[in-house]
């Protein structure tokens, strides 16, 4: 077991609106950069994360009043685990969408415009967890940053 | 959100003064998109350059934006960061939409 102390932790909470969602995520991006996200992974972080927490927003807490969405990121020498959480509704069935792309169809008219969050988060994360405890959803990411030297 | 717009011979050039499009401005992107195109210009092309994020969602408004020009007109992306260029490409919108490295690689494009 590793000792706490090797370990990052950052930890935001926010209203689950479009806008202070927007600005939360920019926050813990630049955050995760500055506390040693390797540059290799912060594009494939930031993406996920957006797509989960736009999740909550849109869906979560859609038709009762928003409560918070509160992130907690633990960045580790070799992963970066991500918690997110609310009180909003379950997900569908209590289980994660496996992350089907929309069809890009026949024509333009056709093309979708949406649909791909859960495929995002899916291609972007080593391991995703859904939980439905107490009523509230977890959601947890984690990015296994792979090629990171690893010396003893 | 901002936008400007400028012409280069048939080719309308919008350019995003905004380092993200995301959910939160999804929709005025999209309203502004429709404002901005309402010329007779056949060709669009978005300088993306100075946009650092894009969700899922800016990229369904970009979507929405080439379906409002109708089949006649195209759009085209110019400029678009790593990051926003991964978005494309996982989710094969590249496949849909032209996009060049640059403004001047969009304006100096054979069929352009």
């Amino acid at each position: 077991m590793e000792p706490i102390c090797n370990k990052t932790c950052l930890e935001l909470s926010f209203h689950a609106t479009d806008t202070e969602a927007s600005a939360g995520i920019a926050r813990l991006s630049s955050g995760l950069a500055n506390h040693g996200l390797p540059p290799h992974k912060s594009d494939d972080v930031k993406i996920a994360l957006a797509e989960a927490i736009n999740n909550v927003v849109e869906h979560a807490y859609n038709g009762i009043a928003p409560a918070n969405v509160q992130v907690t990121c633990r960045l580790d020498r070799d992963r970066l685990d991500i918690l997110i959480s609310d009180t909003g509704h379950p997900l569908p069935g209590f289980r994660m969408p496996d992350g089907t792309p929309a069809p890009l169809g026949e024509t333009t008219q056709d093309l979708p415009e949406g649909g791909f969050g859960w495929f995002l988060i899916h291609q972007l994360t080593s391991d995703i967890r859904y939980e439905r405890r107490d009523g509230c959803n977890r959601l947890s990411l984690r990015f296994n940053f792979g090629n990171a030297p690893n010396r003893a | 959100m901002g936008l400007t717009s400028a012409s280069n011979g048939a080719t309308q050039i919008i350019t995003v003064h905004s380092d993200r499009i995301d959910a939160a401005m999804a929709i005025q992107f999209k309203e502004d998109m429709r404002s901005e195109t309402e010329t007779s210009a056949d060709r669009v092309v978005l300088d993306l350059s100075g946009v650092q994020f894009i969700d899922s969602s800016g990229l369904g408004a970009i979507v929405a934006s080439m379906k409002q020009l109708g089949k006649d007109r195209q759009l085209d992306l110019a400029g678009p960061q790593p990051v926003v260029e991964k978005v494309f490409r996982l989710t094969r919108m590249d496949t849909v939409f032209r996009l060049f490295s640059t403004l001047d690689d969009a304006l100096s494009a054979p069929d352009a």
